[in-house]
């Protein structure tokens, strides 16, 4: 069995009163697209920081790649790309000088090569020489992901990139980084759009006030914590409601159910409660469900 | 889960040469005051300038010291001693807080450098600028002085130790700032008025016996005495003695320093 992308054993971590991290156990494979979620202050960016070596934990060991973050740091890090949260630059350099000194950080002398391929996949070509401070806060964010490839680490994880970004740049982000994947990155991802996990990621772990409250594949946590929706416009109202359903203020009433083939029968006993269907639709299971129901279970 | 047999193993880039990391943080730092050389480097000069003239045109002829050494010769080391320290301390100072606040600091402390490159190239680029101003402060005022050199190699000696010592002192006070006016308040109600009562414009022994006294108790008068000495060969106390101070002081503040970084003091919680 291949050594783990990320192993973090027993994690604990206490801010004065705060517990950030409680025991937090998790093992990602080499290769993985994996997704880390969970409400604010649930946990995840100080999970991050811990990896990255700018949070030390009071009990328990992360490693990367096998190098523990502490002991074999210098090895843990260099295995190791984190996009921060916050766009952060440095105002006196450009575009190019930044990723020059970022590689000499992580001992690389002569970069350029594979500098200009990261510049060019992130269409920062053209911005190689121009000053960070004249940068567009979308090509700011694009900086970042360039500076946290620049040592080509086999693990990258990406703190919510998304946030604030336009839907063109989310979306050409997104197919640079599922390259990387297809081509044996290790992707972890924080984000708090759930669609983007739910399309994007193979398994996912849902933290809440600094535990793991769920771990598992993304298509079994839709199967186990989701249920299909059937969404229903009736001239009786109470009477669907009677049923079981929940009405909206929309006037709509909505009803849970585990497979397509419940569909019939319900209609069935709408019918025979009096109420007359106007309109109907169905819906699929999504994370968001599931990440309602497991925070509100947690 | 991943098909693991069509994925090649990713390997980081391999490490070109040892201390890269360090002697590029080191360039990093040099180039960023560099960038801004008017700011960090003409104008502590200019200012030194202004001093000297000054200084010079109120008291030339009314003052020798050491017995024949005319005001303004005796003024010159002081003012470029002092310039080394206040830019020194400015240097790695700023850069650390600049990077806390605007949270650039994270592209330093991700990369696998340790407390140890961190500090050396914090404090050997603030003496770099500390030597850069020091020395433009010297061919500037060469036209107003005759300025003998008796030895280089004290006058080196101390520059360079107090170039350091203020590096690190820069290194504990943008580490321990959260914001630019606790940087100030040090510089302003510590740095400088330790800089300005050490004798740059004055020889200890013109004071009354007690504040002659208190200067010994102020590691700067060491610093600027002992860089004094290697001009005119003479100065307010022995060089060994000012060396042996100035040697404890750099053991203590790097100790110091080193031990906060190594803790991760504010910068890793």
């Amino acid at each position: 069995m291949s050594t783990p992308a990320i192993r973090v054993s027993a994690v604990t971590k206490q801010y004065g009163t705060l517990q950030a991290l409680g025991g937090v156990d998790l093992e990602i494979a080499q290769g993985e697209f994996f997704g880390l979620l969970g409400p604010n202050g649930a946990g995840k960016t100080t999970l991050i920081s811990a990896l990255a070596g700018l949070v030390r934990p009071d009990s328990g060991s992360l490693e990367i790649m096998g190098c523990d973050v502490v002991r074999d740091y210098r090895n843990a890090r260099r295995n190791l790309g984190v996009v921060p949260q916050e766009l952060v630059f440095d105002p006196f350099f450009s575009v190019r000088e930044l990723l020059r000194i970022q590689s000499g950080y992580f001992g690389i002398r002569s970069n350029d090569d594979w500098i200009d391929e990261i510049l060019a996949s992130l269409d920062l070509t053209h911005k190689a020489n121009a000053n960070m401070r004249a940068l567009s806060g979308g090509m700011k964010r694009r900086v970042l992901v360039a500076q946290a490839l620049v040592h080509r680490p086999p693990v990258i994880v990406l703190d919510e990139p998304t946030a604030g970004v336009d839907v063109e740049l989310r979306q050409g982000l997104w197919q640079f980084v599922r390259k990387l994947n297809r081509d044996g990155h290790t992707i972890v991802l924080t984000t708090h759009y759930l669609e983007e996990a739910e399309t994007l990621c193979g398994r996912i772990a849902m933290l809440k006030a600094g535990k793991v409250v769920a771990l598992d594949t993304t298509e079994n946590l839709l199967r186990r914590f989701a249920t299909h929706s059937l969404r229903v416009s009736v001239d009786k109202v109470e009477a669907a409601v009677a049923l079981g359903g929940i009405a909206g203020e929309d006037g709509w009433v909505e009803f849970g159910f585990d497979s397509y083939g419940d569909v019939e029968a319900l209609l069935a006993r709408l019918r025979e409660s009096g109420a007359n269907l106007r309109e109907m639709q169905l819906g699929e299971p999504d994370l968001e469900r599931v990440f309602v129901e497991v925070m509100h279970r947690a | 889960m991943p098909d693991m047999h069509k994925m090649s193993r990713i390997e980081p880039m391999p490490v070109d040469a040892a201390l890269t990391g360090f002697r590029t943080l080191l360039y990093k730092e040099v180039l960023r005051f560099w960038k801004v050389s008017f700011q960090t480097v003409a104008a502590p000069v200019l200012n030194a300038l202004l001093f000297l003239l000054i200084f010079s045109h109120v008291l030339d002829r009314h003052v020798t010291v050491y017995g024949e050494v005319a005001y303004t010769s005796f003024l010159v080391p002081g003012l470029v001693m002092m310039s080394v320290l206040q830019n020194a301390f400015a240097n790695s100072s700023s850069s650390l807080i600049q990077s806390k606040i605007t949270g650039n600091i994270i592209f330093v402390l991700l990369p696998p450098l340790s407390y140890r490159e961190f500090y050396a190239a914090y404090v050997i680029a603030s003496t770099l600028r500390g030597l850069f101003v020091g020395v433009g402060v010297l061919l500037v005022s060469m036209p107003f002085v005759d300025l003998p050199i008796a030895n280089p190699l004290w006058v080196l000696t101390f520059a360079v130790m107090g170039g350091v010592i203020l590096g690190s002192f820069g290194v504990i006070a943008g580490i321990w700032a959260d914001k630019f006016d606790q940087l100030a308040a040090f510089q302003n109600f510590f740095i400088m008025p330790l800089t300005m009562l050490s004798g740059v414009f004055y020889s200890i022994h013109s004071l009354p016996q007690v504040w002659q006294d208190v200067s010994h108790f102020n590691p700067f008068f060491f610093m600027i005495d002992g860089f004094r000495y290697g001009f005119f060969g003479q100065s307010d106390t022995s060089p060994w003695l000012s060396l042996a101070v100035v040697s404890v002081c750099f053991v203590f503040l790097a100790a110091l320093t080193l031990a906060m970084l190594a803790r991760g003091y504010k910068l890793r919680s």
